[in-house]
């Protein structure tokens, strides 16, 4: 190990609270997902962090059907940021504030 | 030498991803991240992990990154206008940070990990990590697999043209 686990792990959450407020202050659709995005790699730097301290491949397995689950993640997400963008001309979160049914 | 290397990709890491979710302009954003997620594939390298920080590189930087500058040229999303002020506010950060990044890349070259203190004296080798990949977690690639394919179903499924006869409905 290069560097106390201690450290990665800061690292790792400062990452994740940033991509945390991103997620919960911003408005646009687009950095919403990006804000997504951070927190999954903070995730991945404890997985890959805890691998190195373990020296077990198993964290680096998880991070690449991290990887899988986030390209999934995202070409869903996406495809609904078009479609609401065709739906009401805006991805401004607030603008979808209302429930049919 | 890989501690310091550690901290200083961690500050360029962080600094990245600061700069990423405060922007105004989307593709200013991903650009930020683009930076922020070589930042992190160095990380991993250090950490042991040359494979995934490969495909750090070729999936998120290369595919998932390239997939949101996609959507946003295509539904015109970036700010038309030039900012105000002069050009290298823009760019600036940009080069700093991406001179830092390859700065980093030749200090590693330079210091042969193999050779120089400090170094991981563990890595997982492309060799290791495929034998454990398909052969104890062979169920879970299958389920990922399967997710991926759910995945691009559904996005076509969401993102599919409107129809008159769907638009009509829309309307009632």
């Amino acid at each position: 190990m290069i560097v106390p686990f201690a450290h990665v792990l800061t690292f790792a959450a400062a990452l994740f609270v940033m991509g945390l407020a991103c997620v919960l202050a911003r408005r646009n659709l687009i950095m919403i997902l990006i804000g997504v995005e951070v927190m999954l790699n903070a995730v991945g730097v404890v997985l890959v962090g805890a691998s190195a301290l373990w020296r077990q491949v198993d964290g680096q397995v998880f991070v690449i059907f991290l990887m899988a689950m986030t390209s999934a993640e995202v070409s869903i997400s996406l495809a609904m940021v078009v479609y609401l963008r065709r739906r009401k001309g805006t991805i401004n979160a607030d603008a979808f504030d209302g429930m049919k049914g | 030498m890989s501690t310091v290397l550690f901290y200083i990709l961690a500050c360029t890491a962080l600094v990245a991803t600061g700069l990423a979710i405060t922007r105004r302009n989307p593709v200013h954003a991903v650009i930020y991240l683009v930076n922020a997620l070589f930042a992190l594939a160095l990380i991993f390298y250090l950490l042991g992990a040359p494979l995934v920080a490969a495909w750090e590189v070729i999936i998120y930087a290369g595919a998932i990154m390239v997939l949101f500058l996609f959507i946003i040229m295509m539904l015109e999303l970036a700010p038309a206008e030039e900012p105000r002020g002069p050009g290298w506010l823009s760019w600036g950060p940009v080069l700093l940070l991406s001179a830092v990044l390859l700065g980093a890349i030749v200090l590693l070259m330079a210091f042969d990990p193999a050779a120089a203190e400090g170094v991981p004296s563990w890595y997982a080798s492309p060799r290791t990590f495929g034998y454990v990949l398909f052969k104890e977690y062979a169920l879970a690639v299958e389920i990922v697999s399967f997710q991926l394919l759910f995945a691009a179903v559904g996005a076509f499924y969401v993102g599919r043209a409107e129809t008159p006869k769907r638009a009509a409905e829309a309307k009632r």
